[in-house]
């Protein structure tokens, strides 16, 4: 037999062999477990029902009736100049027309009460690439974020995989619903501090991604004026911002600053994305709209890395320059999602459970502590494990999401149909009385 | 000694009093600004202090501009490299061509772009299947249904139906030498996030690929901006038609370890981008055999392999590995529909390696990078119907070959001469003899006599890192056929005034 020599593997770089992708967190393998069993109506309905993926399904109809009313806006049309336009259109600047349509809808989304210029807005592959090239030219490899937790656990790698920059967590707890303090913004620049780590910037998703609530506005003043004094930078993911159920109570930060008439504005950038809002995560639209123009410049030429695709911008341009449609579209949305989030809720308050006072995003934010054999993370991971497997709901634990409490939950609502809503909501009902009947 | 005595002085309250008070505050002064030409970097100022915001030490001029625009907080060094408007007569010609745009009736004295490498000439082929096949829609194939195609893909790198047709694209346009395996691809938002995923992937910061000249400009952002990976030029001649020998590679690379620099692979473009040569297949089985004696990896960048014309066959490193039986894991090729099928907004690019954990990485950070889902929906059936496709591959390469002789047959009126080249969408035009003096700023001079002048933007061999001046990419499938003896007509402008005195 010959003897085999074996070749010396030729080497791959630190990034290409780290685990900060943290793909093999609970949360992606609940992700797991669905695909290989998932539910089915009629198909398989013991199979897992996918309540851990944030996706807005409820309003694809809305979307549909549009197109097939303007077909003739969905199509390049009979002029030859239609299509080999778009075709040959890869500016980083992006249509004209897209960004004044982006921006529209943006300040339609804030019923009018700030202003968004189409010139600061950059285009990037969803609000993935846009958190990512946003941490590229804040901060260096070795500085950090601060990101109140609980937070989205994709932070964990878009932040940091390929940046090298940190994420210092801003604790927060159920004493006070989560919000952020003023002490516990000072107590994790203070940590940051102490380990030598240069911070750059706040990171804060409002909505909150997995809490389903906006920031108060005193909250969000007390941020603005802490990254003042810091002289650091603030970015606001407010990727939820049109899934808030009541028009009145989501404040952006572009309020804010518009009320304080843009001073010290050159600090805050805020991310977009459709993902949400308009349910088209796989059109990869996202955004960037920055107040500083050295960012607005050096965004725009990092976003080579990640276009949107000149045939979605043409598309998404008509559609969300109908300001009809898209007016219609916002207020039927959020009545829609609301009244998912209330059919939720009474179907978790039914079983016993209780769950954080919500008011935005696809999600709820679930206390099933009461289920811990220990307040212990393992504890936590054991209930979600069971839930996994045994009611066969795949829902994402609080500690993937660094939630310093053990017990909490993220639930998604949206993206399933009301049916399949009701099946989930029973089996969790008939969890919980059989662990009442077996506590007696 | 010296200095207690003076001291002294004031303390016994001899004289010396003044040089017993002059000499602390000489030294207390001297240690202060000691002090303040060594110490680290002071922490971001206050809003009321007087410095200046500190800003990453680069030699950016940009940090010098006022306060105002650009506002108190800092952005990284990373940022402040990028943010400096770009001097290479790349951009700057780019820019200039846009917004003093030719145009036959409303600027017929603008500027003629000849800078760009996309290709226009087919693109009548793919709007008659588009209105025969799609009727025109702009969401693609299967009909109004946003459900089918709006939801999030648990992996962003490719729908699979895509792939397979990409796949078979590929092989298509390669002259089906070789075939594909749609599991290897990875799919994204462009070639260039192709490039920069595998340099993330391949190399860590400070690690560099060897790179022969001239190159694409564009890879100097692709390859370093955000990934701190160096690219070490390894020269062409002329004199070798600009083909990269293997005695300069390892020249190149011997020198990079003597400086203890760690060359972790070799970026090929290949058709070559400025040149247009495409690599023998000999010179590949050299590269691969140079890349296992030193354990690199290969980067082939064959994103114009479906824009050939002359007689030589394209070979694509895929073609070589399919009879090697060992050691793929070295090699990865990337590619797009940016130039052979004229779809550069669209954003398609792709990875394709043999090697499992390259795959892996690339597949997770498509996150950033995907393409979106109707651009999928549109592409699936186009790159499926092979019969358009295959009369789309030849029919493109027959246009580009009859404007390539045209061209330069125009340019040899001129006395101009291109070096041999068989594919891109561009030929290298020696223009040596029109320079004075010989050196990169008479290049300089006469891009910009070109520019001005002749007002046509092309694009100067230094702003590929060329080592000899004076040769110029034309980029020349932007133009229809009767543009060529215009942009002759004002090629022959510059070269009359360049002419040396008889």
């Amino acid at each position: 037999m010959a003897i085999e020599i074996e070749q010396p593997r030729v080497g791959l770089s630190k990034i290409a062999v780290s685990k900060t992708h943290g793909e093999d967190s609970p949360y992606f393998a609940g992700w797991k477990a669905y695909d290989e069993n998932p539910y089915e109506e009629f198909g398989n309905p013991s199979g897992v029902i996918q309540m851990g993926l944030a996706e807005n399904q409820v309003s694809f109809d809305m979307l549909e009736d549009y197109l097939e009313q303007h077909s003739e806006e969905a199509s390049w049309g009979k002029k030859a100049s239609g299509f080999r336009e778009n075709a040959l259109f890869q500016d980083y600047h992006g249509l004209q027309f897209f960004r004044k349509a982006m921006a529209s809808f943006m300040e339609q989304i804030r019923g009018g009460r700030a202003k968004f210029n189409p010139d600061r807005v950059v285009i990037t592959a969803g609000a993935t690439a846009a958190n990512e090239l946003l941490t590229f030219i804040l901060a260096d490899p070795g500085d950090a974020l601060l990101v109140p937790t609980p937070y989205y656990p994709g932070f964990d790698r878009d932040l940091r995989w390929r940046t090298g920059v940190n994420i210092v967590p801003i604790h927060c707890d159920s004493s006070n619903n989560f919000q952020v303090t003023p002490q516990a913004l000072e107590a994790a620049y203070k940590s940051a501090e102490s380990m030598n780590i240069k911070v750059r910037g706040v990171l804060i998703t409002n909505p909150s991604n997995p809490l389903g609530v906006t920031i108060h506005r005193s909250t969000l003043e007390h941020i603005l004026d802490f990254v003042t004094l810091k002289n650091i930078h603030l970015v606001s993911d407010e990727i939820y911002s049109g899934s808030v159920f009541s028009p009145t109570e989501f404040t952006s930060v572009a309020e804010i600053l518009q009320w304080r008439n843009y001073k010290d504005c050159e600090r805050v950038h805020i991310v977009y994305s459709l993902s949400k809002d308009l349910g088209l995560p796989g059109f990869r639209v996202g955004t960037i709209y920055s107040y500083n123009d050295q960012v607005v410049t050096t965004a725009r030429r990092m976003s080579s890395f990640t276009l949107i695709s000149s045939q979605t911008q043409q598309l998404l341009g008509l559609m969300l320059s109908d300001e009809k449609f898209t007016g219609n579209y916002i207020t039927k949305n959020r009545d829609r999602l609301r009244n998912r989030y209330e059919k939720m809720i009474s179907g978790l308050r039914n079983a016993g459970v209780e769950c954080l006072e919500g008011n935005a995003g696809l999600f709820c934010w679930v206390n099933l502590s009461p289920l811990l054999e220990s307040q212990t993370r393992e504890s936590e991971l054991a209930v979600w494990d069971l839930i996994l497997h045994r009611v066969k709901l795949n829902i994402s634990p609080g500690s993937s999401c660094h939630c310093s409490e053990p017990g909490w939950f993220r639930v998604c609502f949206a993206n399933m149909s009301e049916k399949t809503l009701e099946v989930a909501l029973k089996r969790i009902q008939i969890f919980m009385e059989e662990r009442k009947i077996k506590s007696d | 000694m010296r200095l207690i005595v003076p001291l002294q002085g004031v303390v016994q309250g001899r004289g010396g009093l003044i040089l017993g008070s002059l000499i602390p505050c000489a030294l207390f002064y001297f240690l202060q600004f000691y002090l303040k030409r060594h110490r680290s970097p002071p922490p971001a100022s206050s809003p009321s202090s007087s410095n200046l915001p500190e800003l990453a030490r680069t030699s950016s001029r940009s940090n010098l501009t006022g306060r105002g625009s650009m506002g108190q907080a800092r952005v990284s060094s990373r940022a402040s490299s990028i943010a400096k408007p770009n001097d290479s007569p790349y951009y700057i010609g780019l820019d200039r061509a846009s917004e003093d745009a030719y145009d036959e009736l409303e600027n017929p004295n603008g500027v003629i772009q000849l800078g760009l490498s996309e290709n226009r000439l087919s693109l009548d082929l793919i709007e008659q299947w588009l209105s025969r096949n799609l009727n025109a829609s702009i969401l693609g194939g299967g009909g109004l249904s946003i459900r089918g195609i709006a939801t999030y893909q648990a992996t962003g790198d490719g729908l699979w139906e895509l792939k397979v047709a990409m796949a078979g694209f590929m092989s298509q346009i390669m002259g089906r030498a070789v075939s594909f395996n749609p599991s290897q691809l990875v799919l994204t938002s462009g070639a260039t996030p192709a490039i920069e995923i595998l340099c993330f992937c391949l190399a860590d910061p400070g690690n560099a690929f060897l790179i022969p000249t001239p190159y694409y400009p564009g890879f100097d952002r692709d390859v370093r901006w955000r990934t701190g990976v160096e690219l070490i030029p390894v020269h062409c001649r002329s004199s070798d038609n600009f083909i990269l020998s293997i005695t300069a590679l390892d020249q190149a690379y011997n020198q990079a370890r003597k400086r203890g620099q760690k060359v972790r692979g070799i970026l090929l473009s290949n058709p070559s981008n400025p040149v247009g040569s495409i690599l023998t297949r000999e010179t590949l089985y050299d590269l691969l055999d140079f890349a296992r004696d030193k354990n690199i990896h290969i980067v082939s960048d064959e994103i114009f392999a479906g824009s050939i014309y002359g007689g030589d066959d394209f070979v694509s490193m895929a073609e070589i590995l399919d009879s090697e039986d060992v050691d793929r894991n070295r090699v990865h090729i990337v590619y797009g529909l940016s130039k052979d099928l004229s779809l550069p907004g669209f954003r398609v690019g792709a990875i394709y390696s043999w090697n499992e954990h390259v795959l892996t990485a690339s597949k997770r950070l498509t996150r950033f990078c995907s393409i979106s889902a109707p651009t999928q929906r549109l592409l699936i059936p186009m790159l499926s119907d092979t019969r358009f496709t295959q009369e789309y591959i030849e029919t493109n390469r027959k246009r580009i070959q009859s404007m390539y002789d045209l061209f330069v047959a125009g340019l040899e009126q001129l006395g101009i001469t291109c070096a041999k080249s068989s594919g891109g969408l561009y030929c290298w035009a020696d223009m040596r003899e029109l320079m004075r003096p010989y050196n990169e700023k008479g290049e300089l001079e006469l891009w910009d006599k070109l520019l001005n002048i002749a007002k046509i933007n092309v694009t100067p061999g230094s702003a590929c890192h060329c080592i000899e001046p004076g040769w110029f990419r034309c980029c020349f499938t932007t133009l229809s056929k009767k543009h060529i003896p215009l942009v002759i007509e004002r090629i022959r402008k510059v070269v009359e005034t360049c002419k040396p005195p008889s």
